[in-house]
């Protein structure tokens, strides 16, 4: 089992939300994990990103090879197809559809769908609206996760598992409330 | 022993601590930051009192952390690589006093520069200072070579580098802890002259430092964390310094290469054993991350002539950090990208946050500035260096922290007025201040704005040194009250800010302009803070 995953957004978007919740799920799954991060200037609204690797054996590299990315997971559309060259031939674009549009030439939504449309594996989900009508938009990370879990390979009892540890401390309703928007994600409705 | 999912940053930090650390020195620094960060917020270190404060620049830090092994104890010096040149009098020096308790200078490098001016190479640092170098390649390695590193400090009596570049600092894995080892006791260096560095002394202490390099390269060997792994095909052999190892690894096992490989994590690293190595291969391959140091010396250290391939050939970028590409095609693998990004993405560059105070000083300082025309403001290095970018385009210079106010006195003594400096408060007290005062003895006509968010922003919102006590070191470096101004960087205070900007562009001395707002980000964090704290 291997995975090789990149975490897309824009500084501030809390990408490392996601990223923390896989690290944990994997590890305690018994799995070998590197995770590269960007901290720093390009988190002051920049794009960001992280490469995510989790495997049954030992892992060299702390940044994946171009062409052999499992996954693009991102919170935003724009950033979805900004890291094309490191997706596998077979590879996942999961992405949000909200956009964030900190920049003065930022293209048309249109276009950008049109894009990721002509991937033959994606998911374009509307994780706002569904964390909106769970009450929060603070969530919306977390119905990402839900959204691209099928393609982790981690069991969902190890992802429910991290968030319990990680969100803990906030109280039980917010790792309910994190949960649900795990699920509603991963079945891509509304509840 | 249970695992840790640690950075390479927090790796060295929890390395240091479970080596007996007592205190460790810094001044904020991508990709540095969270060594220290993960020290002051680590229960251990807490309980057992730990210093782990931050010091006003690279300089004091290491002074302070030498003064601690002087008194016995270990201490860690952290900064980035562009910190070293400030810490570099302390730093060279530190190599000819040698030392008392173990100490451990980590300097954190930033090839491709992601939060960075330059992309200088520590180890030349190291080497300059004829001190041993560590270069991890791992989470786990970070861990273990720091407390090596201290072993290795007091084995020897000289201070220890440890290089990292940012992949490693700010990548995460799992770590395995070793046992806690008790901190030293207060002890006072055996000769009580160690540390005095007069000329007659310090041509001895210069003598024994040279006579130790055979056993610092000896120790090169025996450590073995230089080590030869076999390979069959001897068509090439790859000596892979630090991080880069990974990189071959990856690349290795994903094409069936099976080279010789020296992989390479303490320097001084000996002649003997590079020329043991190449025996027997066609072509050597030099994979560093940084400057092609180690290639650069081959020539000279190899007995026969081998062809070399690395950065100086071409066969590797000259610079930017390795990936797994790079390093796959200079195994002459060529691979073309399976997909581009297509035309519909822009480029998203860092940017000053949504209402952010150094937006509104540089509104009243731009239109202040509009009846002189373009090309008056130094600016240093922080947050507000953003106001480079558009739509500010505010800026005309940033080259290190500091250099604001100096460069516009330059300019000033030159006759261009009037000459604007803006910098940020930690950067005024970590080496602004020294320049203000040379402003204040010449009366040099120049106007300072502090644009003081009371916070170091730009690394994370780390505590500043500065927070409160601006006004009164202008004060007390000599600044006249009259010119002595502060304002608060709001849109509704735009007008009288410009007035008070533009009066002070019109006097003939020194003006500071102390522009406070917090800054949005700490606000909205202590806002969070106490929230949760209330609920
Ligand atoms: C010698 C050196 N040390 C550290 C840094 C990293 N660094 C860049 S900006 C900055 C903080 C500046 O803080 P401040 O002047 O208060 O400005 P702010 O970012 O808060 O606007 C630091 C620590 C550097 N570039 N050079």
């Amino acid at each position: 089992m291997k995975k090789d995953i990149i975490l897309a957004g824009v500084g501030g978007q809390g990408i490392l939300s996601i990223a923390a919740v896989i690290g944990m799920a994997a590890v305690e799954s018994g799995l070998y994990l590197k995770q590269a991060e960007v901290h720093g200037m390009s988190q002051r609204g920049g794009a960001v990103q992280s490469h995510l690797r989790i495997s049954d054996s030992p892992i060299a590299s702390d940044l994946i090879p171009e062409g052999s990315c499992d996954m693009i997971l991102s919170v935003e559309p724009m950033e979805a197809l900004r890291y094309l060259p490191f997706l596998a031939k077979d590879g996942w674009v999961v992405t949000s559809t909200k956009t964030f549009e900190n920049i003065e030439d930022y293209p048309a939504e249109d276009e950008l769908f049109e894009q990721i449309r002509l991937i033959e594996n994606h998911v374009l989900i509307d994780a706002n609206a569904i964390a909106r009508e769970l009450g929060s938009q603070k969530i919306s990370n977390m119905v990402m996760l839900g959204a691209a879990s099928m393609h982790l390979g981690l069991g969902t009892e190890y992802l429910e598992g991290a968030m319990n540890t990680l969100f803990g401390r906030k109280g039980e309703e917010v790792v309910a409330l994190n949960i649900k928007a795990l699920m509603a994600g991963k079945e891509g409705i509304r509840i | 022993m249970k695992e840790f999912v640690l950075l390479g940053d927090e790796a060295i930090g929890q390395g240091a601590l479970d080596a007996g650390l007592s205190g460790v020195y810094a001044y904020p620094g991508t990709p540095s930051t969270e060594i220290t960060e993960f020290i002051q917020k680590s229960k251990e270190a807490i309980e057992r009192n730990v210093h782990a404060q931050w010091s006003a620049n690279e300089k004091t830090a290491m002074e302070a952390g030498l003064g601690m092994s002087y008194a016995g104890k270990r201490a860690m010096v952290c900064m980035k690589h562009v910190g070293l040149n400030v810490a570099a009098d302390a730093f060279i020096n530190a190599g000819m006093t040698g030392v008392n308790g173990g100490l451990v200078v980590v300097v954190a490098d930033d090839p491709s520069m992601h939060s960075s001016q330059n992309e200088q190479d520590s180890r030349f640092y190291g080497k300059f200072a004829m001190i041993p170098v560590l270069e991890p390649a791992t989470q786990q390695e970070a861990y273990e070579m720091t407390r090596y590193g201290f072993d290795l400090s007091e084995k020897f009596a000289l201070p220890v580098m440890l290089r990292i570049t940012t992949r490693l600092a700010h990548s995460r894995s799992a770590v395995e802890r070793s046992e806690l080892r008790s901190e030293n006791e207060v002890k006072l260096p055996a000769d009580l002259k160690q540390f005095i560095l007069l000329p007659a002394p310090a041509r001895k202490k210069y003598k024994l430092l040279l006579s130790i390099q055979d056993k610092l390269e000896q120790e090169s060997i025996t450590s073995g964390l230089n080590r030869t792994e076999a390979g069959e095909d001897h068509s090439k052999g790859i000596i892979a310094c630090g991080l880069s190892y990974n990189y071959y690894q990856e690349v290795a096992a994903n094409a069936g290469l099976n080279y010789p490989v020296l992989k390479i994590s303490q320097y001084p690293v000996p002649a003997e054993l590079l020329n043991e190595f190449v025996k027997g291969v066609d072509q050597v391959v030099v994979l560093e991350e940084g400057a092609p140091m180690l290639e650069e010396s081959l020539t000279g250290i190899l007995e026969n002539n081998y062809q070399i391939g690395g950065r100086l050939n071409g066969l590797l970028p000259r610079d930017g950090e390795l990936d797994p590409l790079n390093v796959k095609k200079a195994m002459g693998i060529e691979s073309e990208p399976a997909r581009l990004i297509p035309d519909v993405v822009k480029n998203r560059p860092p940017a000053l946050c949504k209402g952010c105070g150094h937006i509104d000083m540089y509104n009243a300082l731009g239109e202040a500035l509009d009846s002189y025309g373009p090309g008056r403001v130094f600016s240093d290095i922080g947050c507000y260096t953003l106001g480079a970018l558009p739509p500010y385009n505010a800026i005309n210079s940033c080259v290190d922290m500091g250099a604001s106010i100096t460069m516009a006195k330059g300019a000033s003594d030159a006759g261009l007025r009037p000459a604007v400096a803006v910098i940020g408060d930690s950067t005024f007290t970590h080496s602004g201040m020294t320049g203000l005062l040379d402003a204040v003895v010449e009366q040099t006509p120049l106007t300072i704005i502090i644009s003081d968010n009371s916070t170091t922003g730009m690394t994370g919102g780390q505590q500043s040194h500065a927070t409160n006590r601006l006004f009164d070191i202008c004060r007390g470096i000599g600044v006249e009250e009259e010119h002595l101004r502060q304002m608060n960087p709001l849109r509704k205070h735009h007008e009288e800010n410009m007035v008070m900007v533009a009066d002070e562009l019109a006097y003939e001395g020194v003006s500071v302009i102390i522009a406070q707002r917090e800054c949005i980000q700490t606000a909205s964090r202590s806002l969070r803070k106490e929230k949760s704290a209330k609920s």
